[in-house]
């Protein structure tokens, strides 16, 4: 009998086993050529079998050794189940299967002694989503006549920026108009109510960065649709910091302070102002655990942009140089502020905690009125590289903590003053439309999305284990990656094209739902036209119960 | 659907025309109430015209809590005209015990006061009056101010003005300027203060249609003027975001409509103002209506104004002659108050527009 080590890791302690059908393979070699992890590789195997050469049964043994593809069981080369080696397979003669009893991420950790790291997705299934619990209603039928979807005129606008109270706008009557009276005044823009969320060029390979910015391009000069995407920290290409696109583009700068040198050494160059700043202080999934972009993904053309050596690049889970929100007021919005002349709005990322209404609360009370925005981020936001302990296991939902932070403006009479945006998993679903509009009810001026981009994009990945190698710089589909060869395997325009085409429809099905309550503008506060057959969910958000 | 009427006239005018308005858009109404607030008094009240008059509805406890705390505050009290009363059993009315209209000299105090301060003592004071006689539904304190009297009840209009001889002509009782409706609040229970029109230190409102964004103009509302309370119907906000606008923020009447049914973008980014407007729409984006109404102001000037949604989702009409303009929701209205005007002049108006009735009755149309 062979030796039997119980203690080494089996084929059975993984979390996807390769299912392998020698009868179906011709050896082209297609699969192991794709697997990026390579989890799979050509063998040989020593096959016994009985035959027969005559008419009456003669049987004899004959050994053969057959070519085949075999799984690696390997801590580090370990099928993730992205399904690349069955896309490939000219004979579906190859595919990743679940393994239902996996116990792949203690093996790891006991041989390891290092926690599990993976990219992306909270896997661990906290049941439906409180979006998911929340219907459109509406106030009548009789009395309150509903738009034609397709024939009224809607104003799909959002505001980024810090919004005046009314009597605070310098207004000087003239001739029985209003005009406003010279003087530095809070930069607002209108922008759509749906923007690329903050995903970095680190983070992200070149090409799937690119096929975004063009995707925003497009929508913005071809189809009427101001969208913004943020650049996400890690700094922005120079040739994009140059041109007149910039203006569509929101510009992060998180705690790792990556890229603002090339930012602030263009900025002379630059033909446009950016749309907008973003200061991130935290992210929605693993809140106060920061970034991380590992060492592996930081490219030649990475280390460039960020001026850094080839080398883990950590978010710290805070700005290190600050103290307090009143700090982070005085000193980066101030230097932001005026580094762009005060004509760009800035605004700030934080994580939804039980402490976003204390920040929002102090922002709004702010008394230089500068703060642009307050972008808040629930447990299913956020992608990159992690530890899954905190990837699953931190992190507040977005919808009440959104909801707290509108209520609390209303109670004090500041709603709108500073613009509320909310993502977490907004689009986890697949219609972003349908979120927004409930997020926007519940007091949301505007949404922000990241992973939906990647979905479009082709990500393979899903919450439930699948893929999700976003941090190894081997995706296979080339959106996380900076594997030139992996990298070309993404085709920048169908991505732009996916993009635009789901704004186009999150536009239209916006207006859908827009129609039915009566509303042509955006509406921002509405939760009266909002049900939850759940009385927990009613309850918390404060909207109707129905049941 | 509502059914509203406002009458501008140059001579004194008697609220049985209103009546007449109002009942033959009959169809439109469920017979719950009607109210109608009279300014620019003629008749017995002609000669108090800067004296704050008090309208109010109340039991004998609550007229006896009223009057003391108005002593209290150096009110003292110069003349009192109750409406003589009809009753008759098969009446659809449910009327308070006491309808009074008191004329009140100003606290000796307040005798060289600026205006503000006097108009802010009556908001005061009515608020105070309001809040001390809701405790035992005692009265209803519809308003508070000079040249202006309110009256509201539940109950059939016709019969309503049966109780207090309305239908009878009388050179006594008259005014200028005369709103009314005849209705309930459909969206909340019957409560006296939920009829239209609602007026506020000089102003008035009422509509014909729901407020769709009642929700977010009631939150934004709370919390901007101490006077902006009771929002027992979604159309309390339309007098709000009228006196917020124009007495508050002392902004032109045409910033009214910008306020609430703002410019689409692209429109705004055309006009010379399009800068200012677009800081009043980022800035009161909390005031916006979004239909189905139309609405019908009075300003303290005695300015009369129409103006809609911006879908143009509810009707209105105003017609003209010799020297009376009708504005109403139903063309009918007109048709029983002024057959003889010429009919083609009428105006209907759109839905980026607003309709000025000046002093001397000279009509202007703005357009947004």
């Amino acid at each position: 009998m062979a030796t039997m080590r119980v203690n080494e890791i089996s084929r059975d302690d993984l979390d996807w086993q390769i299912n392998y059908s020698t009868e179906r393979c011709t050896m082209c070699g297609s699969c192991v050529a794709a697997c990026p992890f390579e989890a799979i590789e050509a063998g040989m195997e020593k096959r016994r079998k009985v035959v027969s050469d005559y008419l009456t049964p003669e049987p004899k043994v004959e050994f053969k050794a057959v070519p085949v593809i075999k799984q690696k069981v390997d801590v580090y080369k370990f099928c993730r189940g992205c399904g690349v080696c069955e896309r490939v397979c000219p004979n579906t003669a190859i595919k990743p299967v679940r393994n239902e009893d996996s116990r792949f991420t203690i093996k790891y950790r006991s041989i390891l002694a290092d926690p599990y790291k993976r990219g992306g997705r909270a896997n661990l299934s906290t049941g439906v989503r409180t979006l998911d619990k929340i219907r459109v209603g509406r106030i009548s039928q009789m009395t309150d006549p509903s738009l034609d979807a397709s024939r009224h005129t809607f104003d799909m606008l959002a505001p980024f920026g810090r919004i005046l109270p009314a009597d605070q706008i310098p207004f000087v009557l003239e001739n029985g108009k209003l005009k406003i009276d010279s003087g530095v005044l809070p930069p607002m823009n209108w922008i759509y109510p749906v923007i690329i969320g903050d995903m970095s060029i680190g983070a992200l390979s070149w090409r799937m960065w690119e096929a975004m910015a063009i995707a925003t391009a497009y929508l913005n000069e071809e189809c009427g649709l101001p969208v913004r995407m943020c650049s996400g920290e890690g700094g922005v290409p120079i040739r994009l910091l140059k041109s007149k696109f910039l203006k569509y583009t929101i510009l992060q700068i998180a705690s790792g302070h990556f890229g603002w040198n090339r930012i602030i050494n263009t900025m002379p160059y630059m033909q446009e102002l950016p749309g907008g700043v973003l200061i991130k202080i935290g992210q929605g999934a693993k809140p106060g655990d920061g970034g991380l972009l590992q060492a592996k993904k930081v490219a030649s053309h990475i280390q460039e942009i960020r001026g850094v050596p080839k080398t883990d690049l950590l978010s710290p889970p805070n700005h290190q140089g600050l103290y307090s929100i009143e700090e982070s007021v005085q000193k980066m919005f101030l230097t932001f502020n005026s580094a762009f002349k005060f004509k760009v709005p800035v605004a700030i990322k934080v994580a939804a905690s039980s402490t976003s209404v204390s920040v929002y609360n102090n922002l709004l009370r702010d008394p230089y009125n500068i703060v642009g925005g307050f972008f808040l981020d629930g447990i299913l936001g956020g992608t990159g590289a992690a530890n899954e302990v905190s990837l699953d296991h931190t992190g507040h939902p977005i919808v009440s903590k959104l909801r707290d932070c509108y209520l609390a403006a209303t109670h004090q009479g500041k709603q709108s003053q500073i613009p509320l945006w909310g993502a977490g998993g907004l689009g986890q679903t697949g219609n972003l439309a349908a979120d927004a509009f409930k997020m926007i009810a519940l007091g949301a001026n505007g949404v922000f999305t990241g992973k939906l981009m990647l979905q479009l994009a082709g990500c393979v990945g899903n919450d439930h284990g699948k893929c999700n190698a976003c941090n190894t710089g081997l995706c296979p589909v080339g959106i996380t990656t900076q594997n030139p060869t992996l990298v070309k395997r993404l085709d920048i325009d169908r991505v732009a094209e996916n993009i635009v085409n789901y704004f186009l429809s999150v536009d239209s099905e916006l207006k859908k739902l827009l129609a039915p309550i009566g509303n042509s503008s955006l509406p921002v506060g509405r939760s009266d036209c909002l049900i939850s057959e759940d009385k927990a969910v009613a309850d918390r958000l404060k909207i109707q119960y129905a049941c | 659907m509502c059914r509203i009427g406002a009458i501008k006239s140059t001579d004194y005018v008697h609220p049985s025309k209103a009546l007449l308005l109002m009942r033959s858009q009959q169809k439109g109404h469920d017979n719950s109430g009607f109210a109608m607030v009279m300014q620019d008094l003629g008749g017995r009240f002609a000669d108090y015209k800067d004296l704050p008059i008090l309208s109010m509805a109340c039991t004998d406890k609550g007229m006896a809590t009223a009057e003391d705390i108005l002593h209290k505050e150096g009110f003292v009290r110069v003349m009192q005209w109750s409406p003589e009363i009809n009753f008759r059993d098969e009446l659809n009315i449910e009327p308070m015990p006491n309808y009074v209209f008191q004329v009140f000299q100003y606290p000796r105090s307040f005798k060289y006061a600026p205006q503000e301060e006097k108009e802010e003592l009556l908001v005061d004071m009515r608020l105070k009056l309001r809040n001390v006689l809701e405790e035992n539904d005692d009265g209803y304190v519809y308003s508070f101010w000079p040249d202006v009297i309110t009256l509201k009840e539940i109950g059939d209009p016709q019969d309503i003005g049966t109780y207090f001889g309305l239908w009878k002509e009388d050179r006594d009782f008259t005014a200028k300027v005369i709103t009314a409706q005849c209705r309930q609040n459909t969206n909340y229970d019957i409560v006296r203060y939920a009829a239209h029109p609602f007026f506020l230190q000089g102003y008035t409102a009422l509509a014909n249609g729901e407020n769709t964004f009642y929700e977010k103009n009631k939150n934004f509302q709370n919390g901007l003027y101490k006077g902006y309370i009771g929002f027992e119907s979604d159309s309390q906000c339309f007098l709000y975001t009228l006196h917020y606008i124009h007495k508050i923020l002392k902004w032109p009447l045409e910033y009214y409509k910008h306020a609430i049914t703002p410019l689409p973008f692209e429109e705004m980014a055309k006009r010379e103002d399009g800068e200012a407007l677009k800081f009043i729409r980022s800035s009161l984006s909390n005031l916006e209506i979004n239909g189905p109404n139309t609405i019908i102001g009075v300003l303290p000037d005695g300015t009369l104004f129409n103006t809609c949604d911006a879908k143009k989702l509810r009707p209105t009409v105003i017609g003209r002659h010799n020297g009376t303009v009708v504005m109403t929701s139903e063309v009918s209205g007109i048709n029983e108050v002024l057959p003889g005007r010429n009919w083609e002049e009428d105006i209907y108006t759109s839905e980026r527009e607003t309709v000025v009735i000046t002093n001397n009755l000279e009509v202007q149309r703005w357009q947004q």
